[in-house]
């Protein structure tokens, strides 16, 4: 038997226009949930499994342990080969992947609508059936590190992405990057694969979604089937090292022989997305367009790519969807001849003009336009609308929370945005780093 | 292997998409033809255009023009400057997008329904009436050489780079369509006015809309946005000259990590092979399907993060290309596994086995790519631009069924040629033989 929750189609199509997209949620009697999203317009279904663990959920001194579990999930089970279960996909004319966040882990499969219940029958048997070797980690691993290799150790960006976090989280596990520490990952083992799975891969630890040509009715029916029979277990809580006061502001300068262009960049500290409680991310959304949206309108590329030329870009950026405590960022890239401290002071400038003359009722209003038709627009990608609620619902946030979003941005006013931006600027909570060419030595 | 046979008979019932998509193709009352399906459940709609021909057009003294013209076209328009543009254009909560490629140039805009003649004015006075301030050149300029700068510390880059320069030369195939940092340096404000008129011209402009539009509504639109274009443009480019031959080439760069691109010349997308020359381009290398090369090279012996092959059928030059990244210790290793499957398919082509399970693939995933308006509107403009017709949606599958084991066996001789391959290797690759 099920619960069948709340039914959301059209419940709040009066109160906003922009969304239509049918939603049904209800959770299996094993604490499963499960979103169904539906798209007629093509007979295509995305089918998602997201787990309520990510990389910031490893225990210590195995950072690594949440991505290279997800590449081992796809090796096999009792029933299906790890080939096997590639060939069912391929077969149909499917195509499927994974990926790993900080507070999620999601499985996905792309394949005609009817062919529905053979992805459900694959996921649900991998949920908790999944069997694993020894030389299997041991040959993943290194594909692991290959990907390391290539995504970070190959990119001084991304090396000095690593720095600057591990600098911003004093005591959450944020510091730590998704992809793990190299010393760590070359550690990482069978014994270390078996537990992360037997603690974290459960019904109740998992969110079904299913978005496309579909009966929620039906999908009901085949969840009951397949994930249905799945036992539940003691899931440990999801508390994590909260963050101590920030009373210093950090800098650091990453050099490198292979950065061509040096910039500089600095995150502050900043509130994510609370279930039930989002005006304040709201705010700090419609901040960081004011701050360095685009270019040509924003008030950053004004004044430091247009009224002059000190940035040949610049940028602000803010992710609201996270468990704890997010950041809020400025990126400025100098042009020729611009030290990167001269850019860090335009920056500046750029800040506490903004805090002295507020918000521009203008550009608040085009925002708020902008946001309203991106509702419109998100409705043709079945797909993201599918991540948007697994992403939501796997960090803890309800069906409710994501479908109110659009209009807590909407009542958004100029002051809540100045009162966000004021609780925000403190550099004793930021870290500001400087990214630099290291010349290479004359020989 | 039950289970196994029950999908692929289950699969094989797969057919065309079950509600197959409604296109018109309109000609508009100035008579420029389009395609458009209707789609009226979300009030928006997705337009794409593309011009033929794109960077190949650059004069030899000034690459990087037809690029940098391309990156003006948003910078001031008309009576509104970059500022004024954008402002407006935001407020309408319209997107525009414009990219150049080697081969062509791409215009993809969206639209809502309720400010749709507004927005269509805003994006005609980008096409037809660009300003070429001088402040907004040296702007983009900037961020344009900035990025070379970075392509030149980019290890992908400077691989796929190096490969074609030793593959085309002096063919504009033969350089980055970004130009350099002396061409771009040098580049004129007529210079963007005469790449304009060159790359963006009636003759060679192909288009599709998807969404809340009817094809009256288009026909007005479309001779709105774009007739007062010139009629014609420049001669396309010359056909490039492949000038490779087997081989490796090693570029020291300074990290962990080797990036390999390897290939040699390919198939025309018009050649009679092509179709079976793709079906067993998929098992080698595609990127959606676990192919023999991410089995060798990833799944068993865990060399690589990612290995691809893939035909690159090109308007003046074909090849088939591969990427792979392996630590500088193992990418020798990778190399020769690499080479023992090019050659193994080329002599031994496909099973009766694999034949079908691939088909089967390829033809079940065919539909599932009908999804979204932005989406179908990019592939019927591809269509278009490759010269296929409405039918080819239907026709397609009919092509891929079509191929048999002889068809591979043959053509996976005649297109797969491990003796040719050069791969271009940067890094610091260890236990390497280096021969050209």
């Amino acid at each position: 038997m099920m619960r069948l929750g709340l039914v959301f189609a059209g419940l709040l199509m009066a109160a906003l226009p922009a969304r239509a997209e049918p939603v049904t949620t209800f959770t299996l009697d094993n604490g499963m949930d499960v979103v169904v999203i539906e798209d007629h317009r093509a007979p295509v279904v995305v089918h998602m499994v997201w787990y309520r663990v990510g990389a910031a959920d490893e225990p210590t001194g195995k950072s690594g342990i949440a991505h290279l579990f997800e590449h081992l999930m796809f090796k096999g089970t009792e029933k299906y080969s790890g080939e096997e279960f590639d060939q069912m996909i391929e077969l149909n004319g499917g195509s499927d992947n994974a990926f790993t966040s900080l507070d999620y882990t999601g499985y996905f499969q792309r394949i005609a609508a009817d062919r529905l219940e053979l992805m459900m029958k694959l996921e649900a048997d991998r949920m908790t059936g999944l069997i694993l070797t020894e030389d299997q980690v041991v040959t993943e691993r290194d594909v692991v590190l290959e990907e390391r290799n290539e995504r970070t150790d190959s990119d001084p960006g991304s090396l000095f992405g690593e720095q600057r976090n591990a600098a911003q989280y004093m005591n959450h596990p944020y510091a730590i990057p998704i992809i793990g520490w190299r010393h760590e990952i070359e550690t990482l083992d069978l014994g270390d694969a078996l537990s992360f799975y037997r603690t974290y891969y459960a019904p109740n630890n998992a969110i079904l979604v299913v978005a496309g040509d579909v009966d929620p009715e039906e999908v009901r029916t085949l969840a009951e089937t397949h994930y249905g029979p799945l036992e539940p277990s003691d899931l440990p809580p999801r508390i994590r090292p909260a963050e101590p006061p920030h009373l210093a502001e950090r800098r650091l300068t990453f050099y490198d022989t292979r950065v061509a262009q040096p910039y500089v960049i600095r995150s502050y500290l900043a509130p994510e997305r609370d279930p039930g409680n989002q005006s304040e991310a709201a705010a700090l959304t419609y901040l960081a367009d004011l701050l360095g949206g685009s270019g040509a309108t924003s008030l950053m590329g004004e004044r430091l790519q247009f009224d002059t030329q000190i940035a040949v870009y610049s940028t602000a950026f803010y992710r609201g969807m996270s468990v704890d405590d997010t950041t809020f960022g400025l990126l400025v890239v100098p042009s020729p001849g611009v030290t990167l401290p001269e850019a860090e002071a335009a920056m500046d400038d750029v800040i506490a003009e903004f805090l002295e003359t507020g918000v521009d009722m203008e550009k608040f209003e085009s925002l708020k336009m902008q946001l309203r038709a991106s509702e419109i627009y998100a409705r043709d990608s079945v797909q993201g609308l599918a991540r948007r609620y697994g992403a939501a619902l796997a960090s803890g946030f309800s069906v409710e929370d994501v479908q109110s979003w659009p209009e807590v941005l909407q009542a958004v006013t100029p002051d809540d945005i100045m009162d966000a931006a004021r609780n925000l600027f403190d550099k004793r909570r930021a870290v500001t780093g400087y990214l630099m060419k290291e010349e290479e030595p004359t020989q | 292997m039950i289970r196994l046979l029950l999908g692929l008979l289950t699969a094989l019932t797969l057919t065309a998409p079950a509600r197959a998509l409604d296109i018109k193709e309109i000609t508009s009352p100035g008579g420029i033809d389009a395609w458009l399906v209707e789609a009226h459940d979300i009030p928006f709609t997705a337009l794409e255009i593309r011009f033929k021909g794109g960077a190949s057009l650059d004069p030899a003294d000034k690459r990087g023009a037809t690029n940098l013209m391309m990156g003006l076209l948003e910078e001031g328009a008309a009576d509104r400057d970059a500022r004024a543009f954008a402002r407006d254009r935001d407020a309408l909560a319209a997107t525009y997008g414009f990219s150049a490629s080697t081969d062509s140039l791409s215009v993809s805009a969206r639209f809502l329904t309720e400010n749709r003649d507004e927005a269509v004015e805003l994006l005609r006075d980008a096409l037809i009436a660009p300003r070429f301030d001088e402040d907004a050149i040296e702007r983009v300029r900037q961020q344009v050489l900035a990025s070379i700068r970075s392509d030149y510390k980019d290890p992908n880059t400077i691989a796929a780079q190096t490969f074609m320069t030793l593959a085309y030369g002096d063919h504009p195939y033969g350089s980055s369509m970004d130009g350099t940092e002396d061409s771009v340096a040098t580049i004129t404000r007529d210079d963007l006015i005469a790449a304009k008129a060159a790359t963006m011209a009636l003759d060679r402009v192909y288009v599709s809309a998807v969404g809340d539009i009817t094809a009256e509504e288009l026909g007005a639109l479309l001779d709105r946005l774009l007739g007062d274009l010139p009629a014609n443009g420049a001669p396309q480019a010359e056909t490039a000259t492949y000038l490779l031959s087997g081989g490796t080439t090693v570029t020291d760069f300074a990290s962990p990590q080797s990036v390999a691109i390897f290939g040699h010349e390919g198939i025309a997308r018009h050649d009679p092979d092509f179709f079976p020359a793709f079906v067993l381009s998929e098992v080698l290398g595609g990127g959606g399907y676990s192919s023999r090369l991410m089995e060798e090279v990833r799944e068993k012996r865990g060399l690589t993060y990612g290995v691809y092959s893939y035909l690159a059928p090109r308007l003046l030059g074909a090849l088939v290309m591969g990427q792979v990244a392996s630590s500088n210790n193992r990418v020798a290793e990778a190399m020769d596994v690499i080479r023992a499957e090019w050659r193994r398919m080329a002599e031994e082509g496909l099973s009766e086995e694999e034949l079908t399970a691939v088909k089967t693939y390829l033809t079940g995933a065919y539909p599932l790519r009908f999804d979204g308006n932005a989406n179908i509107a990019g592939i019927m403009v591809g269509m278009q631009y490759q010269g296929l017709g409405t039918d080819y949606i239907d026709t397609r599958n009919d092509k891929v069924n079509a191929v048999t084991v002889e068809d591979i066996k043959r053509v996976a001789k005649r297109i797969l040629l491990p003796d040719e391959l050069h791969f271009v290797v940067v890094g610091q690759p260890e236990g390497l033989e280096v021969a050209n």
